[in-house]
């Protein structure tokens, strides 16, 4: 018992240097991420004037709740792609920099590692999305008089952790190509994010791709933001949302560890743990 | 969990009395495209090496580029899984019990690698963390073992990138000391190091040797490193542990004067030759 709190306890502390890392990793590049974020801004931008874009040309719409509704797919899309980036330099950036096999030779567990490396990008990636979220709806002057804030913010967390079984799957392909993984990861993110509604409601798509929809976190936490935003639902009456997102989640956490630790021996067997390129 | 999956193994006997770290037939081979063709083909990078060293002992291994050393390191760090044989670390075998090899090596390799923006004190704060140090318990420590290695106090919070190659490789040695390992893998430590950096280095290892339990394998190209510092020396040539025996033994055993002599005759060919051969097995030995 003692010997496994003692277990226990290093494996807490170990994650808590992965953030720890993160953390000083951020403070070093915090005015790269600035100039990132303007450009996730203008990228935004870019999107919720789609809505402008039709009303000017004769369409009829409520022009608010398009608004409100795109900006709401663009932030999930730009808090995916951070999520996303984090994992994919578990492996991506410790090969470039060369540290990579100093950390898979420490004692520390691969889930605690990526759990680690997950908390970081879910904290990150949240505080970013709701500065996004903000200076968009600030810029366009959004009216959003019945927003559950909190309980969008609930259901992205809880999203969240599906997403970091689908990144863990993603990041071990650097591992497997150290020259074109990280690309691949991204094809993920779109994958995921096309069938699940981004900008548009499910129903529009393709039968083959509405049945994908239903298997995607992604699908669940924009319908889910969008109803706590646009019509003020509580948390307690999103539960068709939540429970396939905690399915999701309890299904694709363990095949996220299970295929980063196949992914792992396949670099320790044919040495690409090593390559720097 | 462990790496045993799809790794070739032999049943590896009971632990041999005082031994650190017991090597025995150790495989190890990679498969590379051939120049000019489109197959690719298994290259030997170990091709069954067998040794023991003892606790408290340090062993140097020499040999060119693309021997097998680092290949060898990396075995014992658990950064590699074996083709065959058995490797293990005070009892602990790296393929089956991993976890348990890791806590108890470190390794000091010829790229000082760092995150380059961090500084050294971040650097070794984070790394300590992995092995179970908590903030407090390296709060005092980080600045001691810096200071052991001969790091300037008020460069600890600069970048890693605005060192010299010799800064890094000290701090490089402080991370490696910070777990306190019971085996040390130090691979080429000192290559690339200005003369004084070098000298450094060397005294350094000499002062871990006198006065911690570690044992320490080195691997070097570096005659005279291996000669000064280790209590045996092994040639290993193109994946073969040719010889393992003190220094002065090797010399008298191929009737050489000096350890450069003794690695001529052993292997065959100069010491600073190396072929197109030992350049291709480079890449991954």
């Amino acid at each position: 018992m003692r010997a496994l709190a003692t277990t226990l306890r290093a494996e807490l502390v170990g994650a808590g240097g992965v953030v720890e890392r993160n953390f000083y990793l951020t403070k070093r590049y915090i005015w790269w991420d600035l100039a990132w974020f303007v450009w996730t801004v203008a990228n935004t931008l870019t999107i919720v004037f789609i809505a402008k874009g039709i009303e000017a040309t004769g369409g009829t719409l409520d022009v608010n709740a398009v608004m409100t509704s795109l900006l709401i797919g663009a932030v999930i899309w730009a808090y995916l792609g951070v999520l996303f980036e984090f994992l994919m330099e578990t492996v991506a950036w410790e090969r470039w920099e060369g540290t990579i096999e100093y950390t898979f030779m420490a004692p520390l567990s691969r889930a605690m590692h990526l759990a680690g490396q997950g908390l970081f990008a879910i904290a990150y990636g949240l505080l970013r999305a709701v500065f996004l979220f903000v200076a968009c709806a600030f810029f366009f002057r959004l009216s959003m008089p019945d927003a559950n804030f909190l309980a969008a913010f609930v259901v992205v967390a809880i999203a969240s952790v599906s997403f970091l079984g689908i990144g863990a799957m993603t990041s071990v392909l650097p591992l497997i190509s150290p020259e074109k993984g990280t690309q691949l990861g991204f094809v993920a993110q779109g994958t995921l994010l096309v069938v699940s509604g981004v900008y548009y409601p499910v129903e529009v798509l393709p039968g083959w791709m509405q049945l994908l929809a239903t298997l995607s976190p992604a699908t669940y936490a924009l319908e889910g933001t969008r109803e706590a935003i646009l019509e003020g639902a509580p948390l307690s009456a999103m539960w068709d949302e939540v429970w396939p997102l905690l399915l999701i989640g309890g299904v694709s956490i363990p095949l996220g560890l299970w295929v980063f630790r196949r992914g792992e021996l396949y670099a320790k067997k044919t040495g690409k743990l090593k390559r720097s390129g | 969990m462990t790496d045993i999956q799809d790794a070739v193994l032999v049943e590896a006997p009971a632990r041999r009395g005082n031994a650190a770290v017991e090597v025995y037939e150790l495989r190890k081979e990679f498969r590379r495209r051939d120049r000019g063709r489109g197959d690719k083909r298994p290259r030997v990078a170990l091709g069954g090496v067998s040794f023991t060293i003892e606790r408290g002992e340090t062993v140097a291994i020499l040999g060119q580029n693309g021997s097998g050393k680092s290949t060898l390191v990396r075995l014992l760090s658990t950064l590699l899984l074996p083709d065959g044989g058995y490797a293990r670390v005070l009892g602990h075998d790296v393929v089956k019990e991993p976890r348990a090899v890791r806590r108890l090596v470190n390794r000091v390799s010829v790229e000082a690698s760092f995150f380059k923006k961090m500084s050294p004190a971040e650097n070794l704060g984070y790394a300590a963390r992995y092995y179970g140090m908590t903030s407090r318990e390296t709060r005092d420590l980080i600045p001691e073992i810096l200071e052991r290695v001969g790091f300037p106090a008020e460069r600890r919070d600069e970048p890693m990138e605005s060192l010299s190659r010799g800064m890094q490789q000290k701090v490089a040695l402080a991370r490696a000391l910070l777990t306190s390992p019971v085996v040390l893998l130090l691979d080429e430590p000192t290559t690339g190091l200005d003369p004084r950096s070098k000298l450094e280095v060397q005294e350094f290892i000499r002062e871990i040797r006198e006065t911690h339990d570690s044992t320490i394998l080195l691997c070097t190209h570096d005659l005279n490193e291996a000669e000064s510092l280790a209590d045996r020396v092994g040639i290993l040539d193109r994946g073969h542990l040719l010889a393992l025996e003190p220094a002065d033994e090797l010399e008298r055993r191929y009737g050489a004067e000096t350890l450069e002599e003794a690695f001529f005759a052993a292997t065959g060919r100069e010491f600073e030759a190396e072929t197109d051969e030992d350049d291709d097995r480079e890449v991954f030995a």
